[in-house]
C-alpha cells in the first residue's frame, strides 16, 4: 500500500468506528431510556406492560399500606388520576403522604404499577422538578410553604 | 473579619483584570516589564482569595448567624468539623472555593515557571486571569457569601443532613483540585496558540499538571463515590446520575490527555490533537460547574436554583469554550504537524487510546445532554440510566481494557505485536485460569462475569509484565535484574500503578455486581438471617440523642461458626429536627476486601423493622483501585524526567534502565 492509501484507510476505520458508536448510541437512546409520565397522561400515551417508565405525582393521602414483608403499596396521583403503585425494599427517607415522589418500573397486566425504584429526591421543597413542572402544568401547582 | 474578606475577594476580581490584561499585552509587546508584572499580582491574588476564604470558614467556625450564608448552613449544635465544612457544603462557599483553588494553581505556575520562556508564562497567567475574573464577577454578582442579615438571627437552619458526613471535608477539595486543575493545560494551550507556537517542552509542562489534576480528579471521583455509597444507604456505588457523570467526562477526556501528552512529549507528534483535548478537558469541568451549579439539574449538589446564576455560567461557558475553540480554529493551522509513526507502536497504541477514550466520553456527555436537550425542545421527559450506558459505554471500554497491556509493551516508533503477546503469554495464562475457575467453580456465575473476573485479572497481570519484562525476568541474572528494577524510571512503576488500579477497580465492580447478594425482608429483636454464608442477628432498636439530632439506632449482631457474636453492625434511622429531615445511616462490616452492608427501614405497627441487607464481595477494590491510580500519578510526578532543567541524570538512568522498551 502506498502512504496515501494507508492514510486513508487509517481514517476510513476511524470513521467506521465512530459511526459504530453514534448509531449504537441512538439505538440505546431509543430502547433504554425511560420516558416519564404523570398519572392523567396514562389516559392518552400508550405504554405497554413491561416497558420501563418512571411514573411521578404526589403520594396519595390514606393511600400508603405496609403490607406483608417489605412490600409497600400506595397511590400516586396528579389530583386528576391515581396509580396503584407496588415496592418492595425499603421507602427513600423523604418519602411521605403528600409530597413528590417519582417512581420507576413497569405495568403488570393487573394494571398495577411495580416500581423496583422510588425516589424522593433532596430538593428544598421535597418536589422533584419533573413533578413540580407537571403539576404546574396541570394548573394544580400550590406554592408551597416556604419555611 | 468578614467585611475583610468581603473586601479581598472585590480586590482579588480586580487584580485579577490586571492579571489578564497587563501580561497579555506585555507578551505581545515583548515588553519585559509589563510581563513581569503576571507572577507577583497571581500571588498576590491567591492570598487575597485565601484571606476572603478563611474569613468565611471563621464565620463559620464561630457560628455568625448575622452573614445570610451562614445562617441558611450552618447551626451553632452542629460539631465543629462540620460547621468548617459546611463552608463549601453550599454554593457560594463552594464556588469561593473554587476559585481558591483556581488562584493557587495560577500562583503556582507563577511561583514555579521561572524557567519558562517568558511570553509563554505571560500568556498563562493571563488566561488564568481571566477564567479567575470571569468567576470572580460570577461570584460577586450572583452568589455573594458575605451578604449580612439585620437583624441576625439567633440560630442557624442547619447543614442539608445528608451533607454531614466526613465525606464533604475530602470530596469537593479532592474534585475542586482535579476539575480547576486542568484549566492550566487549557491555560497553556490558549496561551499556545497565541503565539501560534508549539514545541516538545510544552508538552513537557503540561504533563506534570495533567497528572496533579488528574490525580486529584481521580480521587475526588473515588472518595464521592463511596461517599454516595455509604451515606445514602441505597448500596450502589455508582448511578449513572448527570452530576457524577459531570466529573466523569473531564476524568475520561483528562485520561486520554495524559495519554497524547506522552506521545507529543516523546515523540513530538499529536501536537494539534492534544492542544484541543486540554482545552476539551477544561471545557468538560467549566460544563461540569454549569450542570451542577445552574440548578438545570435537580440533586443533593444543586443547592439553590437560581435562574440567573444558570444563564451568567452559560455565558461565562460560552465565552471561553466558544473563544478557546474559535482560537484552535483559527491559529491550529499554523502549528506544525508532527513527526510520522506506523501504526503498530507505542504511538498507535496511544491513538487507539484516544479513538476509544473520547468517544466514550462523547457518549456520556450525550447520555447525560440529550434529556436536557429533548425536554427543552419537545418537553417530553426522560430519564437516561445504567441501561443506556451500559450499551454504549460499555462496548467501547472493553475492548479498550483488552489492549491495555500491549501499549506499554510497544517500542515506540514501530512496534512488534507478535514480540509483546510472547511475552503477555503468562498473563494471558492467569487470565484464562481466571476465566476457567470463576465459570466452573463459582455457583452462580455468569459467562459475562467469568469474563469480566479474567479481564481484570488480565490487566492485573498485564501490567506486572511490564514491569518485568523492563527489569529483564528471565534473561539475565537476579542480581542485574533487581537493580534494573530499581533503577526503572519512575514513570514506568507509574504506568503499571495505574494500569493495576485500573484492573484492581474492575475486578471490584465485576465481582459486586456479579456475586453480591441482597435480601429485603422485617426483622424483629433476636431474629438471625443468613446471607452468603454469614449469620446476622438483630440485637434490636436503641434510640439515641446525637449533638444536633435524635436517632434509632438498629444493631446487629454477626454470628460467628461456633454462635457466639464476633463483631457488630449497626445502622440508625437520624432525625434532624431544625430541617425536619430523616436520613438513614447505612451499618457497614468491612470483611477482609468485602463489606457487609445493612440499611434500615421503617419501623411497623408491630414493632418488627424493613431492613436492607447486601453482601458486596471485593467491593473495597472498586475505590482502593482508584488509590492504587493516585498512586501511580504521584509516581510519574516523582520522575525526574519530568522536571524541567533536570536532564543531567536522565540519560545515565534511562540507559542502565530500560534497554528493552526506551528509545
Amino acid at each position: 500500500m502506498t502512504r496515501k492509501q494507508k492514510r486513508l484507510s487509517v481514517i476510513a476505520g476511524g470513521l467506521a468506528f465512530l459511526g459504530a458508536a453514534t448509531g449504537l448510541t441512538f439505538y440505546a437512546l431509543g430502547q433504554k431510556a425511560s420516558y416519564f409520565y404523570m398519572p392523567a397522561d396514562l389516559t392518552t400515551a400508550s405504554v405497554q406492560p413491561g416497558q420501563r417508565i418512571r411514573l411521578g405525582g404526589l403520594v396519595e393521602k390514606g393511600t400508603i399500606q405496609r403490607g406483608q414483608g417489605a412490600t409497600v403499596a400506595f397511590s400516586v396521583t396528579d389530583t386528576h388520576k391515581s396509580v396503584k403503585v407496588t415496592y418492595t425494599g425499603i421507602l427513600p427517607d423523604l418519602f411521605r403522604e403528600e409530597q413528590g415522589v417519582i417512581t420507576e418500573g413497569t405495568f403488570g397486566p393487573d394494571g398495577v404499577f411495580v416500581a423496583d425504584s422510588v425516589l424522593a429526591k433532596h430538593d428544598e421543597r421535597y418536589m422533584p422538578k419533573e413533578v413540580a413542572d407537571g403539576l404546574k402544568a396541570k394548573g394544580v401547582w400550590q406554592e408551597s410553604k416556604s419555611d | 473579619m468578614v467585611e475583610t474578606g468581603h473586601f479581598a475577594l472585590v480586590l482579588a476580581f480586580a487584580l485579577s483584570l490586571v492579571q489578564t490584561i497587563v501580561p497579555l499585552f506585555g507578551a505581545r509587546l515583548n515588553n519585559q516589564r509589563l510581563m513581569a508584572v503576571g507572577g507577583p499580582v497571581a500571588v498576590t491574588g491567591f492570598a487575597l482569595t485565601a484571606l476572603s476564604f478563611a474569613a468565611l470558614a471563621s464565620a463559620y467556625a464561630s457560628s455568625d448567624f448575622s452573614l445570610a450564608n451562614v445562617w441558611e448552613n450552618s447551626h451553632s449544635l452542629q460539631p465543629m468539623i462540620y460547621k468548617i465544612t459546611g463552608t463549601w457544603g453550599n454554593h457560594e462557599g463552594s464556588m469561593l472555593l473554587w476559585v481558591l483553588i483556581l488562584t493557587f494553581f495560577g500562583a503556582l505556575v507563577a511561583a514555579f515557571g521561572s524557567n519558562l520562556p517568558a511570553t509563554l508564562r505571560a500568556n498563562v497567567l493571563a488566561v488564568q486571569g481571566a477564567i479567575g475574573a470571569a468567576f470572580f464577577l460570577f461570584i460577586l454578582a450572583t452568589s455573594n457569601p458575605f451578604i449580612r442579615l439585620n437583624p441576625a438571627p439567633i440560630e442557624g437552619r442547619d447543614l442539608n443532613p445528608v451533607l454531614q458526613d466526613l465525606g464533604l471535608a475530602i470530596h469537593p477539595p479532592l474534585l475542586y483540585l482535579g476539575y480547576v486543575g486542568f484549566s492550566i493545560c487549557f491555560s497553556f494551550s490558549v496561551a499556545a496558540l497565541i503565539e501560534g507556537r508549539i514545541d516538545a517542552s510544552w508538552a513537557r509542562w503540561v504533563r506534570p499538571w495533567t497528572l496533579v489534576a488528574w490525580m486529584f480528579l481521580t480521587g475526588g471521583i473515588a472518595m464521592g463515590s463511596y461517599w454516595a455509597y455509604y451515606e445514602l444507604g441505597w448500596g450502589g456505588f455508582w448511578f449513572w446520575d448527570p452530576v457524577e457523570n459531570a466529573s466523569f467526562m473531564p476524568w475520561l477526556a483528562g485520561t486520554a490527555l495524559l495519554h497524547s501528552a506522552i506521545v507529543m512529549e516523546k515523540r513530538s507528534a499529536l501536537k494539534i490533537w492534544t492542544l484541543l483535548l486540554a482545552i476539551l478537558t477544561f471545557s468538560l469541568s467549566l460544563l461540569g460547574t454549569f450542570l451542577v451549579r445552574s440548578g438545570v439539574l435537580t440533586s443533593v449538589h444543586a443547592f439553590a436554583t437560581d435562574p440567573t446564576r444558570g444563564v451568567f455560567i452559560l455565558c461565562i461557558l460560552t465565552l471561553f469554550i466558544g473563544g478557546s475553540l474559535a482560537l484552535f480554529a483559527l491559529r491550529a493551522s499554523r502549528l506544525t504537524a508532527g513527526g510520522l509513526f506506523h501504526p503498530i507502536s507505542r504511538e498507535g497504541a496511544l491513538v487507539l487510546n484516544n479513538l476509544f477514550l473520547t468517544t466514550a466520553t462523547a457518549t456520556v456527555l450525550v447520555g447525560t445532554l440529550y434529556p436536557l436537550a429533548l425536554e427543552a425542545l419537545t418537553g417530553d421527559k426522560i430519564s437516561v440510566g445504567a441501561p443506556f450506558f451500559d450499551l454504549t459505554f460499555g462496548p467501547l471500554m472493553l475492548p479498550l481494557l483488552a489492549i491495555v497491556p500491549f501499549g506499554p509493551l510497544l517500542a515506540w516508533k514501530r512496534g512488534d505485536v507478535i514480540a509483546a503477546s510472547q511475552r503477555l503469554m503468562a498473563a494471558f495464562a492467569l487470565a484464562l485460569g481466571a476465566v476457567l475457575v470463576t465459570g466452573l467453580f463459582v455457583d452462580g456465575a455468569s459467562v459475562f462475569a467469568a469474563l469480566g473476573i479474567g479481564l481484570a485479572v488480565w490487566l492485573v497481570a498485564g501490567a506486572l509484565t511490564d514491569l518485568a519484562v523492563k527489569s529483564g525476568v528471565g534473561s539475565v541474572a537476579p542480581s542485574v535484574m533487581f537493580r534494573r528494577f530499581a533503577g526503572l524510571p519512575r514513570s514506568v512503576f507509574g504506568t503499571a500503578l495505574a494500569h493495576l488500579g485500573l484492573g484492581l477497580t474492575l475486578l471490584g465492580i465485576v465481582a459486586t455486581l456479579s456475586f453480591g447478594t441482597e435480601k429485603i425482608l422485617t426483622m424483629r429483636a433476636g431474629e438471625t438471617v443468613e446471607l452468603s454464608g454469614h449469620t446476622l442477628r438483630f440485637v434490636g432498636l436503641y434510640p439515641t440523642q446525637g449533638p444536633n439530632y435524635s436517632e434509632d439506632r438498629g444493631r446487629f449482631e454477626l454470628i460467628g461458626v461456633s454462635g457466639s457474636p464476633v463483631g457488630e453492625i449497626s445502622s440508625a434511622k437520624r432525625f434532624f429536627p431544625v430541617r425536619q429531615t430523616t436520613t438513614t445511616e447505612s451499618g457497614i462490616k468491612t470483611l477482609g476486601l468485602s463489606q457487609l452492608y445493612i440499611s434500615l427501614g421503617d419501623e411497623n405497627k408491630d414493632g418488627s423493622v424493613v431492613v436492607r441487607l447486601w453482601w458486596k464481595p471485593l467491593v473495597t477494590l472498586i475505590w482502593g483501585g482508584g488509590l492504587v491510580m493516585m498512586a501511580g500519578a504521584a509516581m510519574s510526578l516523582m520522575d525526574r524526567r519530568l522536571r524541567v532543567g533536570a536532564p543531567s541524570r536522565r540519560r545515565k538512568q534511562a540507559s542502565t534502565a530500560a534497554p528493552v522498551a526506551l528509545p
